[in-house]
């Protein structure tokens, strides 16, 4: 297999415009004619419907949620990035591409990184003028703020709920679309495969989760917008209804899986409390602009945080990091969390907990400037753990985010299948091994508001594709398979609940292939997926029938996806060699324990093909070249 | 902890249903009260019973997928939250806890907590949208916006559309959803064009899903997890009496239509 990445020729600066100029175009007369099938409602999936329905294409968008406006993007709190120097900062779409592919450890492709950089500025101007209420300062201009990775602050922000407004900016332009009849939505209806004809996707088969039906759908082209698979861990920030589901049976109809073992652990979350936690919840990474990270010097010291003085505290990052400080990215803030609690210094029983302290911004800016820059986190933060962040320090620990892996897809965003386009954090395109803060709304904004609606045309423009309708046997031929499947799940009729086993599998990926992981722990981890997925096959009690709305049947069908994702994660990390970004592998670390890149075998992307049950899928490689932003050990000290 | 949980049960939209009783025993009150659910849950199909089927997604506290009346309250008895960010230190041990769906004829029972909620996605079609098609937006600062509107804005933004206002009003109007995205786009300079088109459009919308009508009584604002205002609802008043009242310009009738 070829992996052609179809990155176009010249200086970075002009690829995208001149690609923009080569990509062939459809007569409007045409886009009628043509139906497109996108798969998830979120930032990018949102976007990419209403942006195609808006230049005339027929589009058929599908969501589990009952509503669009329910995707997870909603959760996203921070801000977006954008390059447009309003501060007056040295900012600049060079600056903000240099700073992601640093960020990202020398992982990312540089021509999508900097045609992401270019289209950051066109992003903020769409959801301006779509009603989205960006913080501004008092003379109306929009106001910026810093977030980890950066030096300069070029973060867009609406409160605490930046996510929440991008995604309901998108879900109306898609309403709108919907009202006009150039979208047909389909919530409460979950993808369960992908149809192939002649080796290009013709359309999916779904089930309508509140009647049970299995169903196909026809189309041009079929674009994934499905999100990332961090609820491998069972317990994450996402929402408990994400999952790896659409990527994965793509993945076995032929798709290639990139990079899975690049996850993002996030430093700031609230920590665990008990067995029985659902899930884990996020403390967006704006408060580390405020909010300062310590320790007590003195392992096990259970004082409460009041009593212990400022020269018994160590504000490690700060010590670490001096230029940086607390806004190192991502996977260093988690990294050090760990440590420091691994080595006895965590504030929590347990061992898995650290300070984000605002006594001193509270004494600097007051109480009021806090509760408007961070009032709503506070208050959820004191819902879930009856503690005031204003009087106490805020208890974090790291946990699993964000997946900068993905199915694999060249600079038109479409996979090595013809006519599947991918989008979003469901690709693995454009964070390298670590994102950072406030580039996934970027990004997802950036592929389905501006770069997918041009290079779908050109697809669609060459491919000369002849009609198809679900009367293919094609078609037939996978939807025998999905209720097969759904029937064996109702056939094991076990004793465990479906839960109960994911959490299973979730405590084997943290332990093994999570914040930090070794060649043994990976080695021996695959072995206990693959025993706990036999497990899964004979134990899981999925209770109802299928044709009924049945909330265990659709939990049990993605936890045997992630049964099965399990395991490609692992031997992804197993095979790379070196540590970079959130792969921090122990036996390759610098003398101070920062990670090593390996960039002579490792500068790559690893693609894997599926080539079947109980075999080992094959690698494919695509070298990563590095012309403008020379390789170079990151330093954030 | 201890609670007596009564659950709403329901087969499905056509089924009578009934409230079922579940005792927990090993409840902690650190547990969300979807938490609960879940442990509930977990009981039932290791006994292959069938569990409590109810909408939940991110659980925290944003999307809107939660939401049940619990003890006569949607989301519960805490202020500003909702389902699942209510913990169960809000409750007594050994407390008896009644489990509802929203009712409201708009929301049609799908199935036990389940409804469909689609009434409110038709609302915002109708017109709950700035038009500003990809690509054709200005520099995000040509047009300043003073902050106190920004701010206006964001607090009616703030909606997360899970229909507690719905379940909370004696006659299950939507008004305070519709007012809230009425106040969100009409508070900023780009919501201008299509102001008064808007507010019609969404009304006559809400009242063709089956909404009741609005008649003052607030309990939507207090049950509302997101705190969004009353007021919101007197601009919507206002908007929808200039745009019926006053004569239309051009020509043009305010729902659009030349």
């Amino acid at each position: 297999m070829d992996l052609r990445s179809r990155v176009p020729a010249g200086p970075i600066e002009h690829k995208w415009d001149s690609h923009r100029f080569e990509l062939k175009l459809v007569n409007p007369a045409n886009k009628r004619r043509y139906q497109v099938i996108v798969v998830g409602s979120g930032l990018a999936g949102a976007a990419a419907a209403a942006s195609l329905a808006e230049l005339g294409y027929q589009v058929s968008c599908f969501c589990f949620q009952d509503s669009p406006r329910r995707a997870h993007s909603i959760a996203a709190q921070g801000g977006i990035n954008a390059a447009k120097n309003y501060q007056n900062d040295g900012d600049s779409i060079w600056r903000l591409f240099y700073d992601t592919v640093k960020g990202g450890d020398f992982r990312a492709r540089e021509a999508n990184v900097y045609r992401l950089a270019q289209i950051s500025n066109t992003i903020i101007d769409q959801c301006v003028a779509q009603g989205v209420p960006f913080a501004r300062e008092y003379g109306g201009l929009l106001a910026n703020r810093s977030f980890g990775g950066a030096q300069v602050s070029r973060t867009f922000y609406a409160r605490g709920q930046t996510g929440q407004q991008l995604l309901l900016g998108a879900y109306q332009a898609l309403a709108r679309q919907i009202g006009l009849g150039q979208v047909t939505m389909y919530p409460r209806t979950e993808m369960l495969d992908v149809v192939l004809i002649d080796g290009r996707a013709r359309g999916i088969v779904v089930r309508d989760l509140v009647t049970g039906a299995i169903r196909s759908h026809a189309a041009h082209d079929v674009v994934l917008a499905t999100g990332g698979y961090s609820n491998v861990y069972f317990l994450s920030t996402n929402a408990k209804g994400c999952n790896v589901t659409a990527t994965w049976r793509a993945h076995k109809r032929g798709a290639l899986f990139a990079n899975p073992c690049f996850t993002q652990i996030h430093p700031t979350c609230i920590p665990m409390h008990g067995p029985h936690q659902s899930k884990l919840t996020l403390m967006s990474e704006s408060l580390r602009n405020d909010g300062r990270i310590w320790v007590p010097r003195t392992k096990g010291d259970t004082r409460a945080p009041g009593s212990i003085s400022k020269d018994e505290r160590d504000y490690y990052l700060e010590r670490l990091y001096p230029s940086f400080g607390n806004l190192v990215p991502r996977d260093v803030a988690s990294r050090r969390a760990k440590e420091m609690c691994d080595a006895g210094h965590s504030v929590v029983p347990g061992g898995h907990g650290v300070y984000l302290d605002f006594q001193d911004a509270i004494q600097r800016l007051g109480r009021t400037t806090i509760a408007e820059r961070y009032g709503n986190l506070f208050e959820m933060y004191e819902r879930i753990t009856g503690d005031d962040p204003y009087q106490v320090p805020m208890k974090i620990y790291p946990a699993p985010h964000y997946t900068m892996g993905g199915l694999w897809v060249d600079y038109n965003l479409m996979s090595n299948l013809e006519g599947l386009h991918v989008i979003g954090e469901a690709n693995f395109s454009d964070h390298g091994a670590n994102r950072l803060g406030a580039s996934a709304l970027m990004q997802g904004l950036a592929d389905g508001y501006f770069i997918l609606p041009y290079t779908i045309g050109d697809y669609l423009a060459q491919a000369r594709l002849g009609p198809v309708d679900t009367t293919h046997p094609a078609f037939a031929d996978v939807e025998r398979q999905v209720r097969e499947r759904t029937d064996r799940l109702l056939g094991v009729r076990g004793s465990k609940s479906v839960d109960v086993l994911h959490r299973e599998l979730g405590a084997l990926m943290w332990n093994g292939c999570g914040m930090s992981r070794t060649k043994a722990g990976l080695e021996e981890t695959i072995e206990q997926i693959r025993a706990l997925r036999a497990r899964f096959w004979k134990e899981v009690s999925v209770t109802g029938k299928g044709e009924d709305l049945n909330q265990e049947l659709e939990k049990a069908g993605r936890v045997a996806d992630y049964m099965e994702f399990a395991e490609l994660m692992c031997v992804d990390a197993l095979r790379r060699e070196e540590s970079c970004g959130g792969h921090f592998r122990e036996e390759y670390q610098t003398p101070d324990g920062e990670a090593r890149r390996d960039d002579d075998r490792f500068s790559h992307v690893a693609a894997w093909e599926w080539t079947g049950e109980n075999a080992a899928p094959k690698l494919h490689q695509e070298p990563l070249a590095f012309e403008y932003v020379h390789l170079a050990q990151r330093s954030y000290r | 902890m201890r609670l007596v949980l009564h659950v709403w049960r329901q087969a499905g939209p056509e089924g009578a249903g009934g409230f079922v009783r579940y005792a927990v025993a090993d409840a902690s009150p650190d547990m969300s009260f979807l938490e609960l659910l879940d442990l509930v849950n977990e009981t039932l199909a290791s006994r292959s019973e069938e569990p409590i089927a109810f909408d939940h997604d991110c659980r925290e506290g944003i999307c809107g997928s939660c939401g049940v009346v619990i003890n006569g309250r949607p989301h519960g008895p805490q202020r500003a939250t909702t389902a699942c960010q209510l913990h169960l230190r809000q409750f007594r041990d050994g407390q008896e806890v009644w489990v509802e769906p929203w009712r409201a004829r708009a929301f049609p029972v799908i199935k036990d907590l389940v409804v469909n909620r689609s009434a409110l996605d038709r609302v915002i079609q109708a017109g709950g949208f700035i038009t500003a098609r990809t690509g054709s937006a200005p520099e995000a600062n040509a047009i300043p916006i003073a902050k106190r509107d920004t701010d206006r804005a964001m607090d009616a933004a703030a909606c997360i559309g899970c229909g507690a206002c719905v379940a909370a009003c004696p006659n299950a109007s939507a008004m305070l959803f519709v007012a809230a995205k009425v106040s969100h786009l009409a508070a900023v300079p780009q919501g201008q064009p299509e102001r008064y088109a808007r507010v019609v459009k969404m009304v006559d919308a809400m009242d063709a899903a089956g909404f009741g009508a609005c008649t003052n009584h607030g309990e939507c604002t207090a049950a509302c997890p997101k705190e969004i205002s009353l007021d919101c609802i007197a601009e919507l008043n206002r908007d929808l009496m200039r745009a019926t009242l006053l004569p239309p310009r051009e020509g043009k009738t305010w729902s659009g239509a030349a």
